[in-house]
């Protein structure tokens, strides 16, 4: 696998651009472009951010947004597992720790994988591998990091299974995974991740696949075993009702880019991007009426071949006309600090947009 | 699982009956559906109608079909009595009767060429399994490259060029032309090494066929496999390349591949007819090809009866591996 | 009578693979090495043709060896009672004895018979009704026990019982029991199972034979194998093919039909006994191949010695044998005529002027090289009688002018024919082929092309050439078809005009099945001159009556002669006196061989 270590004197000893940072994960200006038949596709374009020990960052978007790319990136996923001529090309820095991941040896990676960084998939029922036994799967997991014998690993993953909620879990880790209920199998896939207490734990649309009572039991648990395991945690999902409660920080993407990043409180109740307003008007809430209930964001989402000049959600912005002189389709916004933590990228001016949420967003949501 | 067991073997044996029927059926209604008297072509040349008559009743074939059908397996589990013009032959159990031309028993013409047919197919599956999955393997982790190409252009190649061609080629080249190999077959429990030098190039030919194949379905399963979320989920667990290829990518990848070999072993235990005339092996295919060739149809019923027990117990032996490997499947 | 085996697209990919392989071994030979002045070649090839109807390297042959066959085809039987090939007959003389059999010589006085078993030929009385012969002495069964004369009328016996021992030819069971009134040995009731009228034994060394009616070939079917001595305590009756008990020089070790064939010396036999055997090689092997250009190969590459089965190498084969090893080469006649014939049942060809249209249109030339050239064809055939038969003119006679004026056929006589037929605008018909031989095919073919410049349409029907009995040897079939022309072959059992005609010509032998006068010839003088055959004892005569029944059977023009067929044998370097004996249609004389080089 000599292709996978192209970054040639990346090998061995890390030579990061910049100097370490201080908190626990930092990523800078990652990229991350996939090379089709059809052109670039750049799925993450410049995206940065930070999070700290003990606290919880949602990445909230559309699907294509690039939040799962982002993710996989963070593990190390688009790396591992290339075959073939076309390879991802990935830029930026990733700094887990102290170590920065992109241009460290992949080996090295790989071992941070899974012990010290985990991931929770969306569909359990695929991401575990339906030959194996619940058991076997976790023993492996378990084992690859740990010098430990088949037994003591068992015991480990009774263990783990019990932690998570699953009942009989003694009996439960000799069965596969299609003879679980969704829900087990995500509190499996759950303790699968965790067995090795990740200090960052990546959630990519956790409860996606599974029944609207069974969500909320999983992101009770994700919540439960941060406070236990005090790790960092990222959950990734198109939906702000996902990370309403969960999530310290939120980080809303857009083609490939962050639009509007800050403490949860302030982006849930202060929003200051259009698209936003748009997500926060789609979601689902219990307290509304079924027929006013969604004001989904009009069009769709942006090709990431052909990436719309300037904002890229121009588009599909009802107010894109409201800065002058043509500028939101020729000037990219950059992000700009419009409180305390909280950023977002819009060419509107801050007077302008708080009007509109107050006026014209708030009062319909 | 026992019970289903049980009913398949109900059901092979049943349909076991029913093939037999079917070269019966073949065997004495065609020729009569052409206006031909098969007993004819037992006679010498001046075949006076006594002489056709009497061989008619000689072979058996003036009963009704029905009986021959049942005389035939009744003389499989009881063996059987030959009785035709002053000559009496007792035929003990289990009696596959008498080939029609050779006049030899029938039983030990099978037990003595299965041995043949069966190594000519294990080994070559041995080969091609080897070759087929390691060559599709690396074609779908190389995808794309100049190595995929070219594996995908000779597997296309294995696939559609004729066995009669490339063993001709073969023998052409290793044995009368390298001499590398005298290309004779010899018993195994004569010599190993003379079994095996006959042996390697009928191997090599047919394995190339089959490992074209199986490169092909290899390539395209594995591809498909490592799209998997699961595999995904594997690396991200932090395993090595090595183990999510060859543990967590191969075992899904040798289902189908399992299942074909199942179905191409039971096929070529009685259907290795190329392969063996084109390397005068002495196995079952060449002959029931020279027992169709030569109207004796005792040798056909013979073969033909082994070849389906082949292809049944392969069936069955796919399904209940598919089971042990994917505990999706229950059998029931 | 072999079948080919290949055929249709299969041939082709055959023949690449063949041409390849032929590039390859020239490059492994170096090519042939010329003719020396001592008659053979650097490699020990004696030269070509130098086994043709004369002994080559005789001097050479060495006591001791392997002598080794190969083969496509297994015997119909190794049972000396029911095998019909003719290498078969052949090969049965090294494990069988008769009283009498053919020289041990080349070409034609291969032909002619010797005293074998017996003192001498036949003390013929009786007006030719009464053959007595006197036994030798020490002749031996395989276990030490004397052959007595009782062996040999209970081996002669077999022929009847058709029921059990089916397959051989039953010259003897018609000619000493026409009436069929014994019932074979093994439905005999008397005591010593010997109780066929016709043969007497006074003493084990003596047998008598008498016959109804007399027949100037009878010694001629008492060489045949078919009369060959069988012990009763040793007879496995339909099983005896799979190990005769050996009266000859050599006997069974091993066999197993279709794979494998050997024999080993017969320590009981003895040389003193035997005038003609020399029994040269230790022992004889046979191994049989599936794959015919495998057996060339094998021929050519002097693993094998040569081909058992003597029907001509496979046009592969051949090709390259015939640029790089002609010295390892004969091209005798085979003994068979390639024809077409007119079933009189089918019109037009119950007209003669019809049947002579197509002899006359077909191009005789094109149906020469669709056999394959005159080398490995044949002589275009101008007659129905072989060459090797008694009474045979060869292309001297040649009544058509097929060789002549009219070799590539003659339109205008032809549209002549046709008028006087009442067909002047042709006709439609139907040829019948056999479906498993391509250069009948090809025959077909090209006579197709003939025909059609001469107004007669015909449709080529390709039938399954392994039912060949049945379905043209049924003239209710043939007629049904409408098969109007056979393309046929046919090769004499013993060579004189009864061994290779009266099946075809003669109107006793029209049968329901099985029937050979495909033409259906009721030709009262033909049957009359056959009559006559059989009770003219003088060997002038015999040839003269043969010669005339040929020509009444021209002269009928029943049939379109292709060629007289000849063979590319395969005579391996090893061999020593080797020759070719019209006593088996031009095959080498397999009892005989020996090996220069006993390693």
């Amino acid at each position: 696998m000599t292709e996978l270590s192209k970054s040639g004197a990346a090998v061995g000893e890390p030579t990061p651009a910049s100097p370490a940072p201080s908190s626990f994960l930092e990523v800078r200006d990652l990229k991350v472009h996939f090379p089709t038949d059809d052109g670039l596709v750049k799925s993450v374009d410049g995206l940065s951010f930070k999070l700290e020990k003990g606290k919880t960052l949602g990445i909230v978007g559309e699907s294509g947004s690039g939040k799962s790319v982002t993710s996989l990136g963070i593990m190390g996923l688009h790396t591992a597992g290339q075959y073939g001529k076309r390879k991802a090309q990935i830029s930026g820095e990733i700094w887990l720790d102290g170590t920065e991941l992109l241009s460290a040896d992949p080996d090295h990676v790989r071992k941070l994988r899974g012990r010290q960084m985990a991931m929770i998939f969306q569909d359990p029922l695929s991401a575990l591998h339906p030959y194996y036994t619940i058991g076997q799967q976790i023993v492996e997991a378990y084992r690859t990091h740990h010098k430990v014998d088949k037994k003591t690993a068992k015991r480990r993953a009774v263990e783990m299974l019990d932690r998570v909620g699953i009942p009989q879990p003694d009996k439960r880790v000799d069965s596969y995974p299609h003879e679980f209920s969704g829900g087990m199998r995500q509190r499996a896939m759950i303790a699968m991740s965790l067995v090795n207490n990740p200090e960052l734990l990546i959630a990519d649309e956790p409860t996606t696949a599974l029944d609207v009572t069974v969500q909320a039991q999983i992101l009770d648990l994700i919540r439960d075993l941060q406070k236990e395991f005090g790790s960092a945690v990222i959950v990734i999902t198109h939906d702000l009702g996902v990370v309403a409660e969960l999530a310290d920080d939120l980080l809303v993407m857009y083609g490939g880019r962050c639009v509007e990043r800050g403490p949860a409180e302030k982006v849930f109740y202060e929003p200051r991007h259009p698209y936003t307003w748009g997500l926060l008007g789609s979601m689902p809430r219990l307290d509304r009426d079924q027929q006013e209930r969604l004001i989904p964001v009009k069009g769709s989402p942006p090709s990431l071949i052909n990436i719309p000049s300037g904002c890229a959600f121009n588009p599909r912005c009802p107010y894109a006309d409201v800065p002058k002189d043509n500028v939101t389709r020729t000037v990219r916004p950059e992000l700009t600090e419009v409180g305390g933590q909280h950023w977002a990228a819009c060419h509107m001016s801050q007077e302008q947009r708080e009007r509109i949420w107050i006026e014209e967003i708030a009062p319909k949501l | 699982m026992l019970a289903y067991l049980i009913r398949r073997l109900f059901a092979a044996a049943v349909m076991l009956v029913v093939i037999i029927m079917v070269v019966f059926g073949i065997f004495f209604l065609v020729p009569k559906w052409a206006g031909v008297d098969v007993a004819t072509s037992f006679v010498g040349k001046q075949a006076d109608p006594a002489a056709v008559e009497a061989v008619r009743v000689k072979l058996g074939l003036d009963d009704p079909i029905y009986l021959q059908v049942w005389e035939f397996f009744k003389g499989i589990f009881t063996g059987r009595t030959y009785a035709a013009g002053g000559d009496v032959t007792h035929c003990a159990a289990p009696c596959f009767g008498y080939s029609f031309r050779s006049e030899q028993a029938v039983w030990p013409v099978l037990t003595d060429r299965f041995p043949v047919t069966l190594g000519l197919a294990l080994g070559a599956a041995v080969l091609w399994l080897v070759l087929g999955v390691s060559a599709g393997v690396l074609s779908a982790l190389k995808r794309g490259t100049l190595w995929d190409r070219g594996a995908m252009v000779v597997a296309l190649a294995g696939v559609s060029l004729p066995i009669y061609f490339t063993g001709m080629l073969a023998l052409a080249v290793f044995v009368f032309g390298l001499k590398w190999f005298d290309g004779e077959y010899v018993p195994l429990d004569q010599s190993f090494t003379g079994w095996f030098g006959g042996m390697i190039l009928p191997w090599i030919t047919l394995a190339f066929l089959y490992a074209a194949m199986y490169a092909r379905i290899t390539r395209a399963t594995m591809l498909e496999i490592l799209g998997e979320d699961y595999i995904r989920t594997a690396r991200a667990k932090g395993l090595r390349e090595g183990t999510v290829i060859g543990k967590h990518a191969m075992r899904s990848t040798m289902t189908p591949i399992l299942t074909m070999l199942g179905m191409d072993l039971g096929a070529l235990i009685g259907g290795a007819i190329l392969t063996e005339t084109t390397f005068s092996l002495p196995g079952l295919g060449q002959a029931v090809l020279n027992g169709i060739k030569n109207q004796d149809l005792p040798i056909i019923l013979g073969v033909t009866l082994v070849t389906s027990l082949a292809v049944l117990i392969a069936n069955l032996l796919v399904d209940v591996l598919y089971a042990v490997i994917d505990p999706r499947v229950r059998l029931s | 009578m072999t079948t080919q085996r290949t055929s249709g697209r299969r041939k082709q990919a055959l023949a690449a693979a063949a041409a390849v392989a032929a590039l390859l071994t020239t490059a492994a030979c170096g090519g042939g090495g010329g003719t020396d002045d001592n008659g053979g070649s650097k490699n020990g090839a004696a030269g070509f043709d130098a086994a043709n109807n004369k002994v080559a390297q005789a001097s050479l042959a060495k006591k001791g060896g392997t002598l080794k066959f190969g083969g496509a085809q297994d015997a119909d039987s190794w049972d000396t009672t029911r095998g019909y090939y003719g290498f078969m007959w052949n090969f049965a003389r090294y494990y069988s004895r008769q009283l009498v059999t053919g020289k041990t010589e080349p070409g034609k006085a291969g032909a002619e018979v010797t005293p074998d078993l017996a003192t001498g030929l036949a003390k013929v009385t009786d007006a030719g009704k009464t053959y007595t012969y006197t036994l030798r002495d020490g002749v031996k069964w395989e276990d030490g026990k004397a052959i007595t004369s009782k062996d040999v009328k209970y081996g002669i016996e077999r022929v009847w019982a058709q029921d059990v021992l089916s397959g051989g030819p039953v010259y003897l069971k018609d000619v000493l029991d026409p009436k069929g009134a014994y019932q074979g040995p093994y439905k005999d009731t008397s005591k010593d199972k010997l109780g066929l009228k016709a043969i007497d034994t006074p003493d084990d060394k003596t047998i008598v034979f008498h016959l109804p009616e007399a027949n100037s070939d009878f010694e001629e079917m008492l060489a045949l194998v078919s009369a060959s001595p069988v012990r009763q305590d040793m007879d496995t009756k339909s099983k005896y093919g799979l190990h005769p008990f050996s009266s000859g020089p050599y006997k069974f070790e091993s066999y197993a039909p279709g794979k494998d064939l050997t024999l080993v010396r017969n320590t009981s036999w003895d040389q003193a006994s035997d005038p003609i055997r020399k029994a040269y090689p230790d022992k004889i092997s046979v191994k049989f191949f599936s794959n015919a250009n495998d057996l060339d190969q094998r021929l050519i590459s002097g693993d094998l010695d040569l081909d058992i089965n003597q029907t001509g190498m496979s046009p592969q084969g051949r090709t390259t044998a015939l640029k790089q090893h002609k010295d390892n080469l004969d091209n005798p006649v085979s003994g068979y005529v390639r024809y077409a014939v007119f079933p009189q049942s089918v019109k037009p060809f119950d007209n003669i002027e019809c049947r002579k249209a197509v002899i006359y249109g077909a191009d005789h030339v094109s149906l020469q090289t669709a056999r394959g050239g005159p080398v490995a064809g044949g002589d275009i055939g101008t007659n129905m009688l072989p060459p090797s038969v008694a009474g045979a003119e060869g292309q001297s006679y040649d009544p058509y002018e097929l060789n002549g004026a009219n070799k590539s056929g003659n339109e205008a006589k032809a549209k002549e024919a046709l008028k006087a037929c009442g067909k002047p605008n042709g006709f439609s018909t139907t040829i019948a082929v056999r479906n498993n031989k391509p250069v009948e095919v090809a025959t077909a073919q090209s006579l197709q092309a003939s025909l059609k410049k001469i107004g007669i349409t015909a449709e080529i029907d390709q039938y399954d050439g392994s039912q060949t009995t049945g379905i043209i040897g049924s003239p209710a079939n043939v007629a049904k078809k409408g098969y109007g022309i056979i393309i046929m072959g046919w090769g004499p059992d013993f060579p004189s005009v009864q061994g290779f005609g009266l099946p075809l010509w003669d109107s006793k032998y029209i049968l329901d099945s099985g029937n050979s006068n495909y033409a259906l010839i009721k030709d009262k003088a033909i049957d009359g001159l056959f009559d006559q055959y059989v009770t003219t004892l003088d060997d002038a005569g015999k040839t003269k009556i043969s010669t005339e029944i040929n020509h009444k059977v021209m002269e009928g023009a029943y049939y379109l002669p292709f060629v007289f067929e000849k063979f590319i044998n395969w005579r391996g370097s090893n061999l020593a006196n080797v020759y070719t004996t019209d006593g088996y249609s031009g095959m080498y004389d397999f009892v005989n061989l020996g090996l220069k080089s006993t390693k």
